[in-house]
């Protein structure tokens, strides 16, 4: 062993640091707090490497990290402190988890010897995270902290991402040891599959060439592997008609001939038409869930399914998989390209019936497109149509969740995959504008937008001093009912408008509180008063809160009642 | 249809690794019937041997939940056919001179022990299928069984038969 004025020796705050920069990690999402002091300190000697976001609640910073994470396919990194800075953190760590994005958490612990005993801002993290995280670590001997951190990247970046917390005791940061960071990694019980079986995939191309009435259904799996690109060049191949999930959205075109929508609760009529009556469906990187099958015994009744997925658990979950194909999509659709550039002249047996089908897609698409009518007050969709207009599409959109969310799934057009950052799978209101701040930082050349409604932007409200303090110029739209307006409307068609708590009878004055921040605070009462104020806003470089006093009781359609097929459409 | 199914998992030997298995089952709302874990022969690998209940789908996906975890190493079903099944169980049962020599019967056809003796009471250790374990007791209880103990269910593969 070489003598210790030779050897690297550092404390278990520098390694965290250093192991950090190793990642590649130049932003941090963070609030210091006792357990943490340590490494805050360190924190200071490397601020022209380490960007750290000082935000206002730790459900911010995990939030923010996952808008960072998801804004540039990097992982994202939130520094919290014990007990309640953990606990804190626990709503942005399930967020992430359910969506499979790739974060990860570095938590202050008590030191070691206080563990178990009740300590001051004491909570058993690594207990209450285990069924929200892809893994998580305690450290317990600082010898073990640089390998953890290699291995909690590794894992929250590979296979189906996810977030990985670390639990690190407050003597750990403190401790001193040799600091010599792993290069490889080997972990035996940890072996993603990236390529599909090749028999599979050959199922796939021969089920293809016969269906009549095929029909690609994406999700989140397509932009978590960056294969928009395959996924275009399957498409148009074949001309096969593209239908999305939420969390699929941008992972094709909007504007492209072959995209018909999101399909599910608020799915467009074609694309819940064309899913109940196609033939062969390649499900990509999508999981089924329960919001896009409607009644799952009648969804999709006339169809085959293949269906790509690197994670085995997904497929066959809640819907019967004829063609089973676990890898990376983007591994897979590389695959399957492959295998059918020697075949494209196979495919005139079924030419005719194909012509066909996408002209009945595109009949259902004409029969009923999203609409809304206009009149003297400012309709939702209006707002969400004028954004994409004025942004010309370029924009990144976060949403909270619930009608906003809704409304700019079906009026914003994404056509690039990263641009529409939204939670999903958990549905967590007060997401979308932390994530908006996180996705600011990672593209600060982007216009940012939040989505948000009266409610739900109250759930964060406190980033808008981190928005101020870090001059992100980040677009809040609040798309103001003075209600929870999925509540509002679910109560209007299932409970008789028996209004129970969903009316916002008091909402602070959106412009006086952005001003309050050191904002811009904007409103519009009237529809020719909507441009005008997205227009100011894109031309303030600070943050902007757009207060949009909108239809009180204006809904999300078409609409399928839960737990109704998803062809039993509610058109308007 | 519903039925018992053992998994044999191998796992690394890691601190929380039974909460992990175990807070999945609970998660997910699959049933652990029984549970036995230890050691093996390599330093960090454990075994668990867990029997649940369910469908063929039910227990593909608690296959594929339980790989999910990092720490799991391999998860394998044992059936009836292909592997060995054993419980073992410790009953306290009441003892009198009219009845004590039909205990000692009953431990020989179970081909158990008598592990502990008192004034009233015999304590018999009893191996066996989980079907014998149950005749077992069905056979004690007129006698009045004081307290019984059973460990979970271990299974092992049976070694491949040379034809």
């Amino acid at each position: 062993m070489k003598p210790n004025n030779e050897r690297n020796m550092m404390t278990g705050s520098k390694i965290i640091i250093e192991s950090l920069i190793k990642e590649g990690v130049d932003t941090i999402f963070g609030y210091p707090g006792g357990a943490v002091m340590n490494i805050y300190d360190e924190l200071l000697n490397y601020a022209d490497k380490i960007n750290h976001v000082l935000v206002r609640h730790e459900q911010g910073a995990a939030h923010a990290a996952d808008g960072y994470a998801r804004a540039s396919g990097k992982v994202g990194v939130v520094l919290v402190t014990s007990g309640p800075g953990a606990t804190n953190t626990i709503t942005g760590i399930a967020t992430a988890y359910m969506d499979s994005i790739p974060i990860v958490i570095l938590t202050g612990q008590v030191p070691t010897n206080l563990i178990g005993n009740d300590a001051f801002q004491e909570a058993d993290t690594v207990g209450i995270t285990r069924p929200c995280t892809k893994h998580n670590y305690l450290v317990k001997d600082v010898k073990n902290l640089a390998r953890t951190i290699k291995e909690a990247f590794y894992i929250a970046s590979t296979g189906r991402p996810g977030p990985v917390l670390i639990d690190i005791p407050k003597d750990i940061t403190s401790s001193v040891c040799e600091f010599d960071y792993p290069e490889g990694i080997e972990l035996r019980s940890y072996n993603p599959t990236y390529f599909g079986h090749h028999v599979q995939i050959s199922k796939v191309v021969k089920e293809l060439l016969n269906a009549k009435r095929p029909l690609l259904y994406i999700g989140g799996g397509v932009i978590i592997s960056n294969a928009a690109a395959e996924l275009k060049e399957l498409a148009e191949l074949f001309d096969l008609p593209v239908t999305s999930t939420l969390m699929g959205l941008g992972g094709f075109p909007a504007e492209h001939s072959l995209f018909f929508g999101m399909l599910g609760m608020h799915g467009t009529y074609a694309a819940n038409m064309a899913i109940s009556n196609a033939d062969f469906i390649i499900a990509i990187g999508a999981r089924f869930d329960d919001r896009v099958t409607g009644k799952v015994e009648e969804f999709a009744r006339n169809a085959k399914f293949a269906h790509i997925d690197i994670d085995p658990s997904s497929i066959g979950k809640n819907v019967k998989i004829e063609i089973p194909v676990v890898g990376d999509v983007k591994a897979v659709l590389n695959s399957l390209l492959e295998m059918l550039s020697t075949k494209s002249k196979e495919i005139s047996s079924t030419q005719y019936d194909r012509l066909k089908w996408l002209e009945d897609i595109n009949i259902w698409k004409y029969e009923h497109p999203l609409s809304y009518e206009m009149n003297d007050v400012i309709k939702p969709q209006y707002v969400i149509e004028k954004i994409y207009e004025l942004t010309e599409g370029s924009a990144i959109i976060s949403t909270e969740v619930g009608q906003n969310q809704m409304w700019a799934a079906q009026f914003y057009k994404f056509n690039n995959p990263r641009t529409f950052l939204t939670s999903g799978g958990l549905g967590t209101m007060g997401y979308g504008f932390p994530a908006a701040i996180g996705a600011q930082i990672a593209c600060p050349e982007k216009t940012v937008f939040d989505i948000a409604g009266d409610g739900s932007i109250q759930m964060n409200i406190q980033e808008l001093a981190t928005a101020v303090q870090y001059n992100l110029p980040v677009k809040i739209a609040i798309i103001n009912n003075n209600f929870l307006g999925m509540i509002r409307q679910w109560q209007e068609l299932f409970y008789k408008k028996r209004y129970s708590f969903s009316e916002m009878n008091v909402n602070p004055d959106f412009v006086k509180l952005a001003e309050a921040y050191g904002a811009v605070g904007l409103r519009a009462t009237k529809p020719n008063e909507v441009e005008d104020v997205i227009k100011k806003a894109l031309s303030i470089k600070k943050p902007v809160i757009m207060d949009f006093v909108v239809a009180k009781e204006e809904s999300v359609y078409p609409m399928v009642a839960p737990g109704a097929p998803i062809t039993g459409m509610l058109l308007v | 249809m519903e039925k018992t199914h053992i998994l044999s998992i191998l796992v690394e030997n890691e601190a929380g690794v039974l909460a992990r298995v175990s807070g999945l089952f609970s998660a997910r709302g699959f049933n652990i019937d029984s549970i036995c874990v230890a050691k093996t022969l390599e330093k960090n690998e454990s075994k668990m041997i867990i029997t649940t209940s369910g469908d063929t789908q039910i227990l593909e996906q608690i296959t594929k939940q339980l790989n999910r975890l990092i720490n799991v190493i391999k998860v394998q079903e044992l059936t009836d056919e292909d592997s060995v099944v054993r419980q073992t169980v410790l009953i306290k049962v009441n003892a009198d001179e009219t009845t004590k020599s039909d205990i000692v019967r009953i431990k020989d056809i179970f081909s158990g022990r008598i592990i502990d003796v008192s004034r009233n009471s015999y304590t018999l250790e009893v191996t066996g299928s989980e079907r014998k374990i149950e005749s077992l007791i069905d056979i004690l209880r007129p006698l009045g069984i004081k307290d019984i103990v059973m460990t979970g269910i271990v299974a092992i593969q049976r070694a491949r038969k040379l034809n």
